[in-house]
């Protein structure tokens, strides 16, 4: 294993380290237990935004923190969810009297924390919702698995529902938004290497030099197949294919296309992914409105890249375009 | 025979222990159908137990094991804080007011175990999960009790019952959970929370198989 690390055990806590050192305008970082927290939070009178996950998919989460996006985010260790008891601290930081809404990516865990602490958040008398986003069409969503896992929606549904929060619009309106996000968005991954975890020291999974799984999961969660490496515009026609069917986007529908790096992989190589999804979608008579290109939601070093689409309305492009200022999104602020 | 608050405090150690030394092992089977995470985590969590300890005071039972699943709550991560914490908590509920541990009291902490675990992860027998190896062991120390075995015989029979569940994990296809995303790649591969759980029972029944 080659990182760039002091050791193994450090990791999360060093990474926290630099981002405070980094962003003392944007945010503030407590420790023990570890929580991410918007400068000027609470904001009073504003619906509060807390998500949460494992550590490895930096900028998500922490780096969603700040003026119309998170008011906080709960680190875990890599690649394993926080704990109920970060979830509590975040929520108490940032609610400003209007209630806190906490988005969580459908994973076991995730959601089971984020269960206990909104049950004991309510029971302190604060106004707690919580949305799962599920997005990911690479798993069949049945009574026979834990469901479809979060990706790249989740990006898109903090963006807009901290818009949202913004404008001061109610806890029930900016979780019906973040339905809505979740309802029209859908994703789909591939990756070309695995990724290490560093308190693991080998890779998660195997991959020949020529293999790439497609439908691969951020925590290198296999997807629906392992096949021979093939030219990028046979990987995003494996990849969009099953996206706009699942929907399904139409003719005529504008979307939002977000080609996310795993990342290990180069700016370069996601434009030219960029470039075949927008092929494909003009075939199909679907316009792209809005783009966001690059590496958001990560899975360590993982090489490979994810599409995610999502349906829009004048309303969401409306929150889409409001001013963001984090460490990994910033416009017009 | 009863078990003591010290022994129970032992069987806590001891799975500490169990833990450290099967870390790698739990991590590799999680590996294989997971997030290769759960030694590593549970490893975390039950260090922060033995740290937790040295600083306790008292001889009740319930107290003791629900320290154990408020610490694994919030040190643990993944789903199994949530799912080992809920399991001492409900233990512990069980085992209120105790200072040491009658077989009665023991089948109530394993039936609050389970229903704790079922609440939580909302898993069924067959699932690929810690409950294919906790129900069996449930089963099987409650059927020793009626057949008046005696409570280390009860004790292993229950150890014996988990460590059949756990294997019988390995052909099942995971519906709950990280492993379900695999669907029928997940079937070869032993459960890796079944697996801590077989150790769980596995040290209580080495703990205190010389009990008085």
């Amino acid at each position: 294993m080659k990182k760039l690390i002091n050791k193994p055990e450090d990791v999360v806590t060093e990474a926290l380290q630099g981002m405070a050192a980094a962003h003392p305008d944007l945010l503030r970082v407590n420790f023990g237990p570890n929580i991410i927290v918007r400068a000027d939070a609470p904001v009073q009178g504003k619906v509060a935004l807390v998500s949460g996950g494992g550590s490895g998919h930096e900028p998500m989460h922490g780096g969603f923190v700040g003026m119309g996006m998170l008011d906080a985010a709960c680190p875990g260790e890599v690649f394993t969810s926080p704990t109920p008891d970060q979830m509590i601290d975040a929520t108490k930081a940032v609610d400003g009297g209007a209630g806190v809404l906490h988005i969580v990516k459908n994973y076991t865990g995730d959601v089971m924390n984020f269960e206990m602490a909104a049950e004991i958040a309510r029971g302190e008398g604060i106004e707690v919702e919580a949305i799962v986003i599920d997005d990911d069409v690479a798993v069949q969503d049945s009574l026979y698995t834990a469901g479809r896992r979060g990706v790249g929606a989740t990006v898109l549904a903090e963006k807009i529902c901290g818009a949202a929060a913004e404008e001061k619009q109610s806890l029930q309106q900016v979780a019906e938004l973040c339905r809505k996000v979740n309802a029209n968005g859908r994703s789909m991954g591939m990756a070309l290497t695995s990724c290490i975890v560093p308190a693991a020291g080998t890779p998660t999974f195997e991959l020949g030099d020529d293999e790439i799984e497609i439908g691969i999961g951020i925590h290198g969660e296999p997807g629906r197949q392992r096949r021979k490496l093939a030219s990028a515009s046979e990987i995003v026609e494996s990849l969009a294919t099953p996206i706009v069917e699942d929907l399904p986007y139409e003719q005529g529908d504008e979307v939002l296309a977000f080609v996310n790096g795993m990342g290990g992989t180069p700016a370069i190589e996601l434009y030219i992914v960029y470039n075949e999804l927008h092929k494909l979608l003009e075939e199909r008579g679907i316009k792209i409105a809005r783009n966001l290109i690059g590496s958001y939601i990560t899975s360590l070093e993982m090489a490979g890249t994810s599409i995610t689409l999502l349906k829009l309305d004048d309303e969401l492009t409306r929150l889409w375009d409001a001013p963001v200022r984090t460490p990994g999104l910033r416009w017009g602020a | 025979m009863t078990v003591p608050y010290a022994q129970v405090v032992g069987w806590i150690e001891e799975f500490a222990s169990t833990v450290a030394e099967n870390k790698e092992y739990l991590t590799q089977l999680d590996s294989a159908i997971g997030d290769a995470d759960h030694g590593i985590n549970m490893d975390r969590g039950m260090k922060a137990v033995l740290a937790k300890l040295e600083g306790l005071e008292g001889d009740e039972v319930g107290g003791l094991l629900k320290t154990v699943g408020m610490t694994l709550v919030s040190s643990v991560g993944g789903a199994g804080g949530p799912l080992y914490g809920t399991l001492f908590l409900q233990m512990g509920t069980a085992t209120a007011g105790k200072s040491e541990l009658e077989p009665e009291d023991w089948a109530a902490a394993l039936d609050g175990a389970v229903d704790g675990v079922q609440m939580r992860g909302k898993a069924e027998v067959g699932d690929k999960t810690m409950i294919d190896a906790l129900v069996p062991a449930r089963d099987a120390f409650h059927s020793a009790l009626a057949d008046r075995a005696s409570f280390v015989d009860a004790l292993n029979r229950s150890a014996g019952a988990a460590e059949e569940g756990m294997q019988s994990t390995i052909p099942l296809v995971a519906r709950k959970g990280r492993a379900s995303y695999l669907g029928e790649r997940s079937a070869g591969h032993q459960d890796p929370g079944a697996t801590s759980s077989y150790l769980l029972l596995k040290t209580a029944a080495e703990t205190w198989s010389g009990a008085g």
